[in-house]
């Protein structure tokens, strides 16, 4: 029952890190010098509104009972309320969040199986021109900070091509007639586009070099030896049998990258003035918005936290010799 | 009694040459390690004398806004019409001490975190490395934000929040080379003789893992640049300085696309794409000549890092 140990205790260790995430969270807003009230843009508001401020925000109480009802309201779901529209923070960063998600999950997509095809022919093809060529290429967008190479594909693709590079919907769309499901859906993917191949662009250089060392790693193993001495074809090889080891570093590499994955995101949104979490984030930070600013960052850190559970179990899935 | 620990510790400085030696065969026998060393002394060289390489002012317009670059404005002026290779070169100042600096303050706080934790094991290593864990986990840039936005934006406070969040793989990689240290035999001999903690860690262990340290801190001064300019470009930078990031935002904010101002977007971009591989190459060419566990592929996923290095199946 090693197993069950195993997924025991990466669940113990997931939920200890979200109460140390959520009193971090706690620790960074309320209980260090400047509070929401001084950060409030409010350089000549009265005595009597400050201090309704204070009582509103709870900041009369204790550092210990503020955190006791930090955690109360957390725990109904609460996040709350935003200092620049007074909105719940939930209904400001709802939308954002949905908007963020497919593009995320796009541009992901992308570079994970472009760095995984790279990364396999290099490995297959090692030491050749083509080699050399991918690792070049892949070191050279790893190093690129990820808000230029958006500037760079705004500039040399969305402009020369005529492709959108702002926004997630035309604003043309829809005044004239209510346009169809698929016209909706066409805008939506162009707009999504280039932000999406910003972002996989950004990260496939990573994930590409891991698994050509990788898989360099297990073409030497006696088993693809074997498999070449029955006669199998090079693909099968590479695919059947070579890669599903290879796969191992990456499963570890993507959960441990999911921070840059969400860093890329922000300033990916920035470059393209996408509605998503990133631009909510600038946002915040232009506004002051703390309560938005804290319920960001407690979301994120929660998905973040969530999808690395979510690796190390698949990591069990694939490699049950995992038990640390 | 002293004699006997001078008996003990005469091994130490062999070892150590012989560290340093693999250390400059590394570095003189790999050409793109030499490379990136070269490069960074050249971009250091290039931010310790900036006030007096820059051409032109970078507070005063000299000629119209977005002019095309021309021989007495070699990369052209900017959308206030400022001297663009002025504000890359004082760029390089500001991104370069943020870079050096963060990376300091990341030494020496995963070096010592990580030197507490491998030499005295047990408790206070499950403690500190739980404690590393979680940081691990929680996305660095999210934090950095929150961080810069409560506590404002001054170039120390950058350096600082930088430095904080990026000890993490500092403190995992010394603990690992400080755990197997400490059981080689002239270190337990020391600790028979009676070498007390302090002696044994300076005297000892730190001159064997200081190597791997300084190794470690070449790449995160690479992280480090590279958080800069995230931060500079949410609008977080100090508004005082140049910085590379801050460059790079000016060239969205000022609308260099819609200009087709290429020079005003490539430089600042490249600059910091050059310097991150450069320390990345080099950095991890010292710390595999070091630590050759860390070239075999699956021991060697860490965080924000990659290695294009030698499989097994490149030395055929």
């Amino acid at each position: 029952m090693r197993g069950m140990d195993y997924v025991v205790k990466r669940t113990v260790f997931a939920l200890v890190t979200v109460f140390v995430a959520i009193t971090l969270n706690f620790i960074l807003f309320r209980a260090l010098p400047g509070n929401a009230v001084t950060g409030l843009r409010c350089g000549h508001c009265t005595k009597q509104f400050r201090e309704s401020i204070v009582k509103q925000y709870g900041l009369d109480k204790s550092k210990w009972q503020q955190y006791v009802i930090y955690i109360e309201r957390l725990a109904h779901g609460d996040l709350g309320t935003s200092t620049s529209d007074n909105r719940p923070v939930w209904d400001d960063i709802k939308q954002p969040l949905v908007n963020t998600m497919p593009m995320v999950i796009a541009g992901t997509v992308f570079s994970i199986v472009v760095g995984i095809i790279s990364g396999v022919v290099a490995a297959w093809r090692r030491g050749t021109a083509a080699d050399s060529a991918n690792l070049w290429t892949a070191l050279a967008f790893y190093a690129m900070p990820t808000q230029w190479i958006g500037l760079l594909v705004i500039f040399y693709i969305a402009i020369p091509l005529g492709l959108p590079a702002s926004g997630i919907s035309s604003n043309t769309l829809g005044i004239l007639s209510t346009p169809s499901e698929w016209s909706v859906l066409s805008d939506r993917f162009s707009h999504m586009f280039l932000p999406a191949l910003t972002l996989g662009v950004g990260l496939y250089g990573e994930y590409s070099l891991v698994v050509r060392s990788s898989m360099l790693e297990t073409l030497g193993e006696d088993y693809v030896l074997t498999a070449r001495a029955k006669g199998l074809r090079n693909w099968v090889i590479v695919w059947r049998h070579a890669l599903r080891n290879a796969m191992l570093p990456l499963v570890t590499l993507i959960a441990l990258s999911l921070g840059s994955i969400v860093a890329g995101a922000i300033v990916v949104e920035d470059v393209f003035s996408y509605p998503g979490i990133g631009l909510a984030t600038i946002q915040a930070i232009d506004q002051r918005d703390y309560p938005v600013l804290q319920g960001i960052f407690l979301i994120l850190t929660l998905s973040v936290i969530l999808a690395n559970f979510i690796a190390d179990l698949v990591y069990f899935k694939l490699d049950p010799r995992v038990t640390t | 009694m002293s004699e006997l620990i001078q008996l003990v510790d005469a091994p130490v400085p062999e070892e150590e040459t012989k560290r340093r030696g693999i250390v400059r065969e590394v570095l003189l026998g790999q050409r793109v390690a030499m490379i990136g060393l070269g490069i960074l002394i050249f971009f250091t060289f290039v931010a310790i004398f900036a006030p007096w390489l820059e051409p032109y002012s970078t507070t005063q317009q000299v000629g119209p806004v977005y002019a095309p670059p021309s021989a007495q404005h070699l990369l052209g002026l900017d959308d206030g019409g400022i001297d663009m290779l002025s504000e890359v070169i004082a760029g390089a100042r500001v991104s370069m001490l943020v870079g050096f600096s963060a990376a300091a303050v990341a030494m020496v706080l995963g070096g010592s975190i990580g030197l507490l934790s491998g030499y005295f094991g047990n408790k206070t290593d499950i403690v500190l490395m739980r404690i590393t864990d979680y940081f691990l986990v929680i996305p660095d840039v999210p934090l950095m934000i929150v961080a810069a936005a409560v506590f404002g934006r001054s170039l120390v406070n950058i350096i600082l929040i930088i430095g904080l969040i990026y000890w993490t793989s500092t403190a995992r990689l010394i603990r690992a080379q400080v755990k197997s240290v400490r059981e080689r035999v002239y270190v337990k001999r020391a600790r028979a003789l009676g070498g007390g903690h302090s002696r044994l860690v300076w005297k000892h262990i730190t001159p064997q893992v200081a190597p791997l340290l300084v190794a470690n801190t070449v790449l995160t001064i690479a992280i480090a640049i590279f958080a800069e300019t995230y931060i500079s470009f949410l609008g977080l930078g100090d508004p005082s300085t140049i910085s590379w990031g801050r460059l790079i935002q000016n060239s969205l904010t000022g609308g260099a696309v819609f200009h087709k101002a290429w020079w005003a977007i490539i430089p600042p971009g490249l600059c910091v794409t050059i310097v991150i591989l450069a320390a990345t190459m080099m950095g991890q060419a010292m710390e595999d000549a070091l630590n050759p566990r860390l070239r075999v592929g699956h021991l060697s996923v860490r965080r924000f890092r990659l290695r294009p290095l030698r499989g097994r199946l490149d030395s055929e």
